[in-house]
């Protein structure tokens, strides 16, 4: 049975001088216990769809229902299964780290014994306990994200969206926020994650969904996308500029394929189906024909190749921010 | 799936909401001691009104009727009081806008509690939190050489008007933080209309002071017959000679008047709090 299942999503946001089509007909169907990562640029719709799909927004035309629930008919029902953490969903940061835990724990209906022993071991598994009765606004930013994300586990939702979880953070909190994700999924929560950065779409996502203008665009395993913008190929950065002409008619005689030339940076690149027979093949050429290189590799395609073939533009690294966590709000 | 009424929870959908809004005003109750600059502020702010009427201005505001110069200070506090009270609008309005761009209300309206609590708790917080304010300023009030002359009953009575009053002006303040945009709008809005209101009535000055066209309006400015109210309540002077409802019976026109308020205001906020983000 399919955990989220979404058609035709539409989620068009009027202001007095224009029409923003925010979402422009999402389907998306997510299966059980698995994890579908929402890959788009800023202001893709990843950020509605979640929204849509954790019932904070009514869409405007289109269906969608999690875990068996209607987003905009069972919305109360389904508010006792789902988890939210994210850039938007924040916590109080008056408040000390077990005093929004055991908030959140009772306004998910649990009793109060019971919110407070789910908070003393979530602080305890986010390594937080040392924290747990100072005021949120003391902490720094990877502990708010582990703080945020407990509080969205406090009821054991069988369905979590995280919405950029990493956003803002340095390396090393973003990895071990990695961790904290992939020891949830093992223990079988269903996880839709929206992200901006392909790196992370790529480490968690066992499907990934590429969203731009509101659109899905593709959508496969990180696998199928990259083998769908091609193969392999081998890329050659020539030492002499003079060489460029020989070292080509070289590519050219073992390789099939288009071959591309980065004038500024002197690497020509071209499609290998041999893998790495062909490169051993070019680097025994090249040699023979004694022209100096700087570089020979075997490159496969990344997620970037993959945005790039889709949309025709580069995925935005975001700016990191701090304030990311306080941005969102009504209009979002 | 079993298919639930989609409101509230299966049974005692109004115990929940009771039960998640006092989990809500407790929250709103344990931030206020954490931030102390904002009820400082509101302390400050009333206590300087105190000094500047009673010791700067008030000898020069004669009351009609009472020579006694000590008159003026016992004619003045009531008034102090209902204009303090009445910022329970702004302080509810920042509040409320905080928790709406800081993401916490997001947090909450994704939780299955019950949808009325984010505004019941935020309402009834901000009495609690309005009535320690207004034990320091009664205690103020005492210094300056105010006192009630009348009885406890008469007391308590007086008090329990300005609390409702506070939960008025709180879910004025519910649709004011939800309609604006960001807290510093909030705060001058609510500064910018509360000030003038205030001022156009008999807290400072008594009405016969006033130009004729103003004077009805003032007569019937919800702050001066809760003023009013309390004056006649607590034996304090109230020298206004006016033959209006708004004059002989301030009582009775403050409740209709908190009908009123209660009857546009707590609808609106209701309103634009569900329609959110819609």
């Amino acid at each position: 049975m399919n955990a989220i299942s979404a058609e035709g999503l539409v989620k068009v946001y009027r202001s007095r001088k224009s029409e923003v089509r925010a979402l422009d007909g999402v389907d998306l169907e997510v299966p059980e216990g698995t994890i579908l990562g929402l890959l788009g640029p800023n202001g893709a719709g990843k950020t509605t769809t979640v929204r849509i799909l954790a019932t904070l927004l009514r869409p405007d035309a289109g269906r969608a229902t999690v875990a068996g629930f209607d987003v905009v008919k069972q919305a109360q029902e389904l508010r006792r299964v789902i988890g939210l953490s994210g850039q938007y969903a924040a916590v109080d940061e008056n408040l000390t780290g077990r005093e929004n835990l055991v908030m959140f724990g009772r306004l998910y209906q649990l009793r109060k014994e019971e919110a407070r022993h789910r908070a003393s071991a979530l602080l305890e598994q986010f390594e937080l306990t040392d924290a747990a009765s100072r005021v949120v606004k003391t902490y720094s930013g990877g502990m708010r994200r582990r703080l945020d994300l407990a509080s969205a586990l406090i009821g054991r939702p069988r369905l979590l969206f995280l919405d950029e979880p990493t956003t803002g953070l340095d390396p090393r909190s973003r990895l071990g926020m990695w961790d904290v994700i992939r020891t949830l999924v093992r223990e079988g929560t269903t996880l839709l994650l929206t992200t901006q950065y392909l790196e992370e779409a790529d480490e968690l996502a066992d499907t990934i969904a590429v969203v731009d203008h509101g659109k899905i665009i593709a959508r496969g395993t990180a696998d199928q996308l990259k083998a769908d913008v091609g193969g392999a190929r081998v890329e050659v950065i020539v030492h002499s500029r003079d060489d460029i002409g020989r070292a080509r008619e070289v590519l050219a005689r073992d390789l099939d394929g288009e071959c591309t030339l980065d004038e500024h940076t002197r690497k020509l690149t071209i499609p290998a189906h041999g893998g790495a027979q062909a490169l051993a093949q070019v680097v025994r050429d090249l040699d023979e024909a004694g022209i100096a290189i700087d570089d020979i590799g075997l490159r496969r395609p990344t997620l970037d190749d993959v945005f790039l073939s889709l949309t025709g533009h580069v995925a935005e690294e975001p700016i990191d921010d701090d304030s990311a966590p306080d941005t969102g709000g009504k209009a979002a | 799936m079993s298919a639930t009424a989609r409101t509230a929870a299966p049974q005692g959908g109004a115990r929940q909401a009771m039960s998640d809004g006092l989990i809500v005003m407790q929250r709103n109750l344990t931030r206020v001691p954490r931030i102390p600059e904002l009820a400082i502020f509101a302390i400050v702010q009333s206590i300087m009104f105190v000094f500047l009427f009673a010791f700067v201005f008030g000898g020069a505001i004669p009351l009609p009727g009472y020579p006694d110069p000590n008159a003026y200070r016992e004619y003045l506090m009531p008034g102090i009081f209902v204009q303090t009270i009445a910022f329970a609008a702004a302080t509810t309005a920042i509040g409320m806008c905080e928790d709406i761009n800081k993401g916490i209300v997001d947090r909450f309206r994704s939780l299955p509690m019950a949808r009325s609590a984010v505004l019941t708790g935020r309402t009834s917080a901000d009495v609690v939190y309005q009535s320690g304010i207004l034990v320091v300023l009664m205690l103020t009030g005492l210094l300056v050489g105010w006192g009630v002359h009348t009885s406890i009953p008469e007391f308590l009575a007086g008090v329990i008007l300005l609390l409702v009053f506070a939960f008025c002006m709180s879910w004025i303040g519910v649709w004011l933080g939800t309609s604006v945009p960001t807290v510093e709008v909030a705060q001058q809005v609510s500064f910018i209309v509360i000030f003038p209101i205030t001022f156009v009535s008999n807290v400072f000055v008594p009405l016969q002071s006033l130009p004729d066209w103003l004077q009805p309006i003032a007569e019937w400015n919800p702050i001066s017959t809760l003023t009013a109210s309390l004056r006649t309540l607590w034996g304090n002077p109230n020298p206004f000679p006016g033959s209006s409802l708004a004059s002989t019976e301030p009582i009775l026109v403050t409740l209709v008047w908190f009908a009123i308020i209660l009857g546009v205001f707590a609808p609106l906020g209701v309103r634009r709090y569900r329609t959110m983000s819609r």
